[in-house]
């Protein structure tokens, strides 16, 4: 899928992504000649078969996490599935990012089949970034930055 | 006056979302993680109930006993069998950074399997929207094979099995994943029935390209009649590499595993 600005004949780059939590999800593409910018809006069904292929729009800037799309998808997955902790501390050097209060509660609030996928890839997204603490905040533009819908 | 549109292979500028080169990337993900696997062979037939999963449990752990090192994809994600009929209790994956470790039998064959991952009697549930599911569904279970053929450390194997549900599609979505097509090991009981049904998986398999390495005939000291596996052998002329009583002594598994072994 690509945009096409058909005045300029010039290919739209990818500028944005939002994922409003409704299984929707929003792209802004814009003509990097005449700046005019247009949205890609999908619908649940839209979205889900895109993630269901395993890429994102707009790209994503980590490696992907082992069975990401298993366990962010299935529902019906053990909460014991995987062993808690091991490589779900974030990549590479550095002092972890703390979680706030509120980030922890939502965190908490994620299944536990998928809690130490989601718990590290927020971690790398602050690390990259040099972020000391993930709060809420924090949370939604990983989100909306690397494509989580759902998580 | 019609506007002058280029269409989407006119288009060269770089494009940031990229997503032919991230389904790209996922192929070589594939590619990278069974680098050190000798032969990929997928145990198929057009056929529910014939045993695949029984005949392909008996072979890994015959190439075990060989002391060849063989793996187990079970790739029948909604009635996954394969950990119960390797005797692997199921318990916690072990994550590594970039991958999933195998469950391992007693004999020493690595496996992985939905049946790890779900609820006890739970069938397998994805998220999204109910209406029309069955439009994302399919890719989403090819998305699960591609992960468990990419995301799971199986290391250096002579052998990594993959146990297909019945019909042509799980066999379409492997060939779509792997760098080369599967080797095929084709599982029929004796009767008509399961022949016809057999012969256009085989039929399916060969059209893309993939090596027919025999007929396992299974059942066939029991009560159904017929000659499905003889007559499949003899129609791709390929051998009848194994034919399975209902209560398989080792020597039969050990004999599948030497003919195995003995085609590459």
């Amino acid at each position: 899928m690509k945009f096409l600005c058909v005045e300029c004949d010039r290919q739209m780059l990818f500028e944005e992504r939002r994922l409003p939590g409704d299984g929707t999800l929003a792209a802004a593409f814009r003509c990097p000649q005449c700046g005019r910018a247009v949205g890609l809006l999908t619908n649940p069904m839209e979205t889900q078969l895109v993630a269901s292929l395993g890429v994102k729009i707009g790209g994503t800037t980590i490696e992907p996490q082992p069975l990401e799309t298993v366990r962010g998808m299935v529902t019906t997955g053990r909460d014991d599935a995987f062993e808690d902790g091991k490589g779900e501390t974030g990549n590479g050097n550095g002092p972890l990012p703390a979680w706030s209060r509120e980030a922890q509660d939502r965190l908490a609030r994620v299944p536990n089949f998928v809690r130490g996928m989601v718990k590290k890839i927020y971690a790398d997204y602050a690390k990259e970034r040099g972020i000391v603490e993930i709060t809420p905040a924090v949370m939604d533009s990983a989100r909306s930055d690397l494509g989580l819908e759902g998580m | 006056m019609p506007l002058n549109i280029r269409t989407y292979h006119d288009l060269t500028e770089p494009d940031r979302s990229g997503l032919a080169g991230q389904i790209a990337a996922q192929r070589r993900r594939v590619a990278a993680r069974l680098a050190g696997v000798g032969r990929v062979v997928a145990v198929m037939s057009g056929k529910g109930g014939v045993g695949k999963s029984f005949a392909t449990a008996g072979l890994g752990r015959a190439l075990a006993r060989a002391g060849r090192t063989a793996g187990v994809l079970d790739a029948d994600f909604n009635g996954p069998t394969i950990p119960a009929l390797l005797h692997i209790p199921v318990a916690r994956c072990a994550l590594r950074d970039d991958a999933i470790e195998p469950a391992v039998s007693s004999d020493g064959v690595r496996c992985f399997s939905m049946a790890l991952l779900l609820q006890d009697g739970r069938p397998l549930g994805f998220r999204g929207p109910e209406a029309e599911s069955h439009v994302w569904r399919e890719t989403l279970e090819a998305a699960t094979l591609r992960e468990f053929l990419a995301d799971v450390a199986w290391g250096t194997l002579d052998r990594l099995l993959v146990d297909l549900p019945p019909g042509i599609q799980r066999f379409q979505e492997l060939v779509d994943l792997l760098p080369a097509p599967p080797a095929v090991l084709t599982v029929t009981i004796p009767t008509a029935e399961s022949r016809d049904a057999v012969r256009r998986a085989m039929q399916f398999a060969q059209e893309r390209g993939a090596e027919l390495l025999g007929v396992v005939e299974n059942m066939v000291d029991g009560p159904f009649t017929g000659d499905a596996g003889e007559a499949l052998a003899r129609e791709f002329a390929i051998p009848l590499v194994a034919r399975v009583p209902f209560y398989p002594d080792l020597r039969v598994w050990d004999g599948l595993a030497q003919r195995m072994l003995r085609s590459s």
